[in-house]
């Protein structure tokens, strides 16, 4: 060894604000991939739900398939392949699309889930009260339905969160992809960056998971 | 069809089952408009399930009904049951309303929210017009103090009271009321069943009330049916059914329900 320390605080500092700029590409692609989740989830557990066998069938399989094929694959496929098809974005784009229906696919099951805990009676009264299907389902079940699954929500959002990295493997500048690709390979020196990541990552899950379990507590309080 | 001789509401030979199970064997009723009739009998010999399948929860096998000269379940050369076109099942659903047992309000929706809910979206009263006649029926029913409160906030008495302000509100013809006073404290009842004969006699409404209460409804309904094993034994004039009823089985029910 010659004279190089194992652990350059000055390093560290140095790498620090190009390491929190790329936490805030982290941080969007978490609250805008959860946002597609959201809706998409919905519309996947809405078409679950279909009347019609075919659509619901189609919803079951796509939740199977996306359930059970690895997001990194997913991402592959929408960033190499579907290019070969005409349909190309930017590396964002297609990480957030990529993120977004993934989690859809387990949003749906929390909304399903939250569904199911809705007594039939509140499906009854609407028949009785002739409420149309549409208005029953958003404005009297989808309210009651979703509470209770919010800690639920949560979980998958930080989970989420701690899938980001993966979108480093579609040249998405997000927080590993920044240490190892910015800044690791310029320097080749990775010890301080990667901690720093993980540190990062760590901090913002722990404080999420305490805000998660402070929900749990408000809506077992509520109940 | 003669229209004006057809009884109100008219049940032919219906039949519903769960699986194997025949709960409803062949119902025959007629039912005059404005008549406040008392459904009785023993658990699980059908009542709640003819309830259901006139508020169109329930679908049944064979048999028809028609309310108003409307049919709401049609019939088939081989006595099946066919369901009208639904935009006039769904007309024919609006005239039909139900409470329940346990209240079924809306928890997320205030009082007044919860009976001006379905004037507003379902029969497009004005929300100003629907409040302000929300809250006459929380008058009629005694709560007009708890508009703003929730659901949680009431005891059962309440609820149920609410729950009945709200199928009133969508002005129904015929109202159907499955054993309302049974998840109440014994001590709210008599308010509910008071409420109840009041509703009654003002004749606006068709009144089919299924009920334990035997005194009730020998005092306050127009007409018993007794129910045993999914068909209708016994329909009369409460004096005679409780006094002189016809059958071995409903002396024994009615020996049985006023022991207690
Ligand atoms: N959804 C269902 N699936 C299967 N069986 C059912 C269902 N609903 C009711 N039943 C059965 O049908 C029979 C009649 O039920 P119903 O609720 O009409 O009886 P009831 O006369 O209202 O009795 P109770 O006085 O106990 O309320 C019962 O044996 C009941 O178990
Ligand atoms: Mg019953």
């Amino acid at each position: 060894m010659d004279g190089e320390t194992l652990w350059d605080w000055g390093y560290a500092l140095e790498v620090l604000p190009q390491l929190l700029q790329a936490m805030r590409i982290t941080l969007m692609a978490t609250v805008c991939g959860m946002g597609l989740a959201l809706v998409g989830g919905l519309f996947l557990a809405i078409l679950r739900r279909s009347r019609i066998p075919a659509l619901s069938r189609a919803g079951f399989w796509i939740i199977e398939f996306i359930r059970g094929t690895p997001l990194l694959i997913q991402l592959y496929f929408y960033f190499y392949v579907l290019p070969d098809f005409g349909i190309r974005f930017s590396p964002f784009a297609t990480g957030l699309f990529g993120l977004g229906l993934h989690y859809s696919a387990y949003m749906a099951e929390v909304y399903r889930a939250g569904i199911d805990s809705v007594p039939k009676g509140q499906w009854e009264a609407a028949v009785a009260l002739n409420f149309s299907r549409r208005r029953t389902f958003f404005t009297l079940i989808l309210p009651q339905a979703v509470p209770p699954v919010i800690p639920a929500a949560g979980n998958y959002l930080v989970a989420m969160f701690k899938d980001t990295p993966l979108l480093s493997a579609i040249t998405v500048a997000e927080l590993l992809y920044t240490a190892k690709d910015d800044i690791g390979s310029q320097t080749f020196r990775y010890i301080e960056p990667m901690t720093l990541v993980g540190v990062l990552f760590l901090a913002v899950s722990l404080i999420s998971a305490r805000g998660i379990r402070g929900l749990e507590r408000k809506m077992e309080l509520k109940t | 069809m003669n229209n004006t001789a057809e009884p109100f509401i008219q049940i032919r030979n219906l039949h519903k089952s769960y699986g194997d199970l025949k709960v409803l064997r062949g119902i025959n009723l007629d039912i005059p408009l404005g008549e406040m009739v008392s459904v009785i009998g023993p658990s699980g010999s059908g009542k709640s399930t003819l309830l259901r399948v006139l508020m169109t929860l329930e679908r049944p096998e064979r048999g028809g009904v028609r309310v108003g000269g409307e049919a709401l379940y049609d019939v088939n050369a081989e006595g099946g049951t066919v369901l009208p076109p639904p935009d006039r099942f769904r007309a024919l659903r609006n005239r039909i309303g139900m409470v329940f047992q346990h209240f079924n309000l809306f928890p997320h929706m205030s009082v007044l929210r919860n009976v001006t809910e379905a004037p507003v979206h379902v029969l497009g009263v004005p929300r100003e017009k629907a409040k302000a006649e929300g809250l006459r029926y929380l008058d009629e029913v005694g709560l007009a103090d708890k508009a703003d409160a929730y659901p949680a906030q009431l005891s059962g008495g309440q609820k149920q009271r609410v729950a009945i302000a709200r199928a009133l509100a969508m002005h129904p013809e015929i109202m159907l009321f499955d054993e309302i006073t049974s998840a109440l404290d014994p001590e709210l009842v008599g308010g509910i069943l008071d409420l109840l004969a009041r509703l009654g006699k003002k004749r606006e409404m068709t009144m089919l009330i299924v009920t334990h209460h035997m005194r009730f409804a020998e005092q306050s309904s127009d007409r018993v049916l007794f129910f045993d094993d999914g068909v209708i034994l016994e329909d009369g004039k409460p004096g005679d059914i409780f006094t002189q009823p016809e059958h071995e089985r409903t002396r024994n029910f009615l020996r049985s329900v006023l022991e207690i």
